[in-house]
């Protein structure tokens, strides 16, 4: 009873200022104007959401794909080099503290006409007039995975942590070279930690709003873009089918990477 | 007079059942004034769970639990004003040594002077004076079980618990609390209630040991009384080793004495019942109480003999370890003190053994 | 020689990638330019006048803070009480509770946030700090309740067990050795909601109207029209806050690892 009595504020509190809302506004693609699921068929005929979709899908893998290969090196830094770890630690802790508007803005400050990289690159004299960066899918791509490579490091170094040294030393004792029992015995045990920043990278990315208005292109919009401008012209029921997608597109991935060993709280452990 | 101050405790039928399985399936044990108890028993035997009803952690299924004659079932754990010392020790993390054995004074409204009286003179008792003001993890492993055993019993209690409270000592360290806990017990006079599964600790300790095996009492008895005369398998082979013959009895005489047949030989076990005649039983010994007899044997107590050959031949230091196979193919272990005087047994050599009527139980 | 040196300057180079970004806005932010050219040509704290002098920076900054301390107190409340209650509910209900309060993690913030202006926005509650308070409180609430629940599965229960052996009633037990020993799980709690609002501008595009706009909303209004090192002055100012108070959650954090660590350390 006193169990019940504690946590019913905070779980009428969530229904009331956030799932029914959320829920209320969700019924829109269905209700509106009449119920039918006419909104959902409209969509696989719709050229417009299919772009959008298309963009928001390909970006968050591209993100997903360039984390894991920027993330692995540093988490495994990170595990095996204890003397420089407090040093990377907080090179990796610093830009994940800082809001994604404040770092968004850096890499505008960074790509502009004449920002920090074309006038690096001319005063090299690599290029004669400076390079269109900002405003391209390129530049989201870029910041969205500088914003989201802690998220891919931390679960990594997570995994790799707790695999036993004493493995290593075995592998090599038995005649493997450091490069073999890298590949033989500390990747597939660090798949857990893999999978679970390949999970946290993608879904996340699949909800990015702020970094690709700010630095992205103007015609490559993301699915997020589309529903806050559906909302701005008051077409709830377009902006509502459009979540439900979204929504659906994470809740389906994040299903699918559940059934994987290891993954278990994903989204709890790994913090803010 | 160190008697009236210690609790009594007196167990009814109790019992513990978790879904329909019973951990504690009707224990019946009375515990006197001052005495030292230990449940004895495998882990899963219901020590720990008997435990915890006593002190209020755990509602019994049935059953009553009575200390000093009034029933204590239903009252919460912080009324019963039992002292508890827990596996791990749970001393408080946050609060540093004086602190953690003032708790239970606060709790109580002690003034503060009483109370850093009090801890001074717990800390003493425990040989830690001058420790109050660390926090319990700068402390050892035996520093900390000393604190929890100070704040148990800061407060005077009638009756002290412990649940494996040196489980997590080495062996060193554990032997040397076993003798201090000893002599608390004398100082103090309160009744302990100890709970362990290592059978050589409860020997050390206890007044009386309460074996227990799948969620019953299997025997309850002095230290000696259970090395002796166990009266199941169970207890037998619990504490100590144990031989076991098995045997059909043929005659019964006086003074609880039966006497069995076994591969061929008559064999006189002391039993307390009174079996019937061609009853299948088993008889045990002690593996140190047997010997070679050499075909020169004399002794004045009655002796049971037996035809063995030797299959295995041990030296362990201090003893030397025979396994022997009876006619039949049972095996039987004889430990022997080893001495350069004594001839070595080969192994397959034909040998006979014989050991004392009294050593020779029935179960 | 090879094996080493190149493994040690990929790293290098991608923790530069980390770092750099935030070290640009700093130093640009000291910069005397008028507009964003890097490196800059003087030293200068003239974007800091501009930003401490200018009342249309200052007023959402102080709502800002408003929002997040109540954000702060609303939160660490419901959510304490919630961990408490939620560790002895039996499990069909404990997953039942813990999925509704955890998914704002999860759920893309876009939908979080016009479901909440759908809603907000037919009882007057957009353009509003009340509004934002109520909104934000959801957004924060899993940190609140997973940092708490996190401290209550490290306690021994044994510990309230020990305390209740030595006459400490229920109560008591609570006050005397519960609490203290989620403390510091309550304190991150409390630093992870606080940054999770000041920091929040999805939400605040939606809710805060013309009349409640946040610190991270007048930057994104700025930010449309001019990019003038204000903002670099602005974000700096914001990226120290957050960090001293991020710090402060990882000390307390590792602070309480290491207590429970070593009287654990005995266990068999």
């Amino acid at each position: 009873m006193v169990p019940l009595l504690l946590a019913a504020p905070l779980v009428l509190y969530m229904l009331a200022f956030y799932a029914l809302p959320v829920l209320a506004m969700l019924m829109r693609s269905i209700s509106d104007p009449t119920w039918s699921l006419t909104h959902y068929k409209d969509l696989a005929g719709d050229p417009v959401f299919i772009k959008v979709f298309w963009n928001t899908l390909e970006t968050s893998f591209i993100v997903t794909v360039s984390t894991l290969l920027l993330g692995y090196p540093v988490a495994l830094a990170l595990v095996r080099a204890p003397k420089w770890a407090p040093l990377i630690l907080i090179l990796i802790l610093l830009p994940f503290w800082t809001s994604v508007l404040v770092r968004s803005y850096a890499w505008m400050v960074l790509m502009g006409r004449h920002g920090l990289i074309n006038e690096a690159l001319l005063a090299a004299g690599l290029l004669e007039r400076p390079l269109r960066l900002l405003n391209t899918p390129l530049a989201t791509q870029i910041a969205m995975t500088h914003i989201l490579l802690p998220y891919m490091i931390l679960p990594i170094a997570n995994a790799l942590r707790q695999i036993d040294p004493s493995l290593a030393r075995a592998a090599s004792g038995l005649g493997a070279t450091p490069f073999a029992s890298f590949r033989q015995v500390t990747l597939p045990l660090s798949m857990p930690g893999v999978a679970a920043g390949v999970l946290l990278v993608f879904v996340l990315a699949l909800g990015f709003y702020i970094t690709p208005a700010m630095v992205g292109g103007p015609r490559e919009i993301t699915l997020s873009m589309l529903i806050s401008q559906q909302v701005e012209e008051l077409n709830w029921a377009y902006a509502a089918t459009l979540s439900a997608v979204l929504l659906a597109t994470a809740l389906g991935i994040i299903a699918l990477f559940y059934r994987l060993p290891g993954i278990g709280n994903a989204f709890t452990t790994s913090g803010r | 007079m160190a008697a009236e101050l210690g609790a009594s405790v007196a167990l009814r039928d109790l019992e513990k059942s978790y879904d329909r399985v019973a951990a504690v399936a009707g224990v019946s044990l009375d515990i006197r004034s001052g005495e030292f108890l230990t449940l004895l028993g495998p882990s899963g035997s219901g020590k720990t769970t008997t435990l915890m009803m006593i002190a209020g952690f755990e509602t019994p299924t049935g059953g009553d639990i009575a200390i000093d004659g009034t029933s204590v079932v239903g009252m919460p754990p912080y009324r019963r004003n039992i002292g508890m010392v827990f596996q791990n020790y749970a001393l408080f993390p946050h609060l540093t040594v004086a602190e953690n054995i003032g708790f239970p004074l606060k709790q109580r409204g002690v003034s503060k002077e009483d109370r850093a009286r009090l801890v001074g003179e717990a800390l003493e008792l425990v040989h830690l004076p001058g420790y109050g003001g660390r926090y319990p993890r700068q402390l050892s492993g035996g520093q900390q079980q000393r604190v929890a055993l100070a704040r148990a019993i800061v407060f005077k209690p009638r009756l002290l618990l412990m649940d494996e409270p040196l489980g997590a000592l080495d062996k060193q360290l554990r032997e040397n609390l076993q003798l201090e806990m000893r002599r608390l017990h004398a100082d103090l006079g309160i009744t302990f209630i100890y709970v362990t599964h290592d059978q050589e600790e409860a020997l050390t300790m206890s007044d009386r040991i309460a074996v227990m095996n799948d969620g019953l009492v299997a025997q309850v008895g002095r230290p000696e009384d259970l090395y002796d005369r166990p009266s199941n398998r169970f207890v037998a082979s619990f504490i100590g080793e144990s031989n076991f013959l098995p045997a059909i009895v043929r005659a019964l005489e006086d003074n609880d004495v039966v006497v069995a047949e076994c591969q061929g030989a008559l064999i006189r076990a002391v039993c307390p019942s009174r079996p019937a005649a061609g009853d299948k039983v088993m008889l045990t010994t002690r593996p140190e109480r047997l010997r070679f007899t050499d075909g020169a044997w004399n002794s004045s107590t009655p002796q049971n003999r037996l035809s063995v050959t030797v299959t295995e031949a041990v030296f362990a230091g201090e003893r030397c370890r025979y396994m022997l196979q009876a006619g039949d193919g049972t095996a039987v272990v004889l430990k022997e003190p080893s001495s350069a005087a004594i001839r070595r047994r080969a192994v397959g050599e034909q040998a006979e053994i014989a050991w004392s009527v009294a050593d020779t139980i029935l179960v | 020689m090879i094996g080493r040196v190149l493994p040690t300057t990929v790293v290098a180079l991608i923790l530069l990638f980390l770092a750099l970004p935030i070290v640009v806005v700093m130093v640009v932010s000291f910069s005397s330019a008028t507009y964003l050219t890097f490196p800059p040509p003087a030293f200068s704290l003239k974007w800091y006048e501009a930003y401490f002098g200018n009342a249309d920076w200052l007023r959402p900054t102080w709502l800002s803070l408003w929002v997040a301390a109540a954000v702060v107190v609303l939160s660490t409340v419901l959510g304490t009480l919630a961990a408490l209650g939620i560790a002895r509910l039996p499990r069909a209900l404990r997953i039942i509770a813990t999925g509704l309060i955890l998914s704002p993690l999860i759920v893309p913030v876009i939908v979080v946030a016009i479901g909440i202006y759908y809603a907000f926005s037919r009882y007057g509650l957009v353009g509003s700090p009340f509004g934002l308070v109520l909104a934000h409180t959801c957004l924060a609430v899993p940190f609140v309740v997973t940092s708490v629940s996190a401290s209550l599965a490290g306690i021994d229960p044994r510990l309230e067990q020990a305390a209740l052996s030595l006459g400490a009633t229920p109560m008591g037990t609570f006050n005397q050795v519960t609490l203290p020993l989620i403390r510091p799980g309550v304190l991150v709690g409390a630093l992870f909601a606080f940054i999770t609002s000041f920091d929040e501008l999805v939400v605040a595009l939606f809710l805060s109207g013309s009349r409640a706009i946040t610190l991270p909303r007048r930057m994104w209004d700025d930010l449309r029209f001019q990019i003038d090192p204000t903002i670099a002055a602005v974000s700096t100012l914001t990226i120290v806050l957050t960090v001293i108070l991020m710090a402060c959650a990882h000390y307390l954090r590792k602070r309480a690892e290491q207590t429970r660590m070593s009287t654990s350390s005995v266990a068999p």
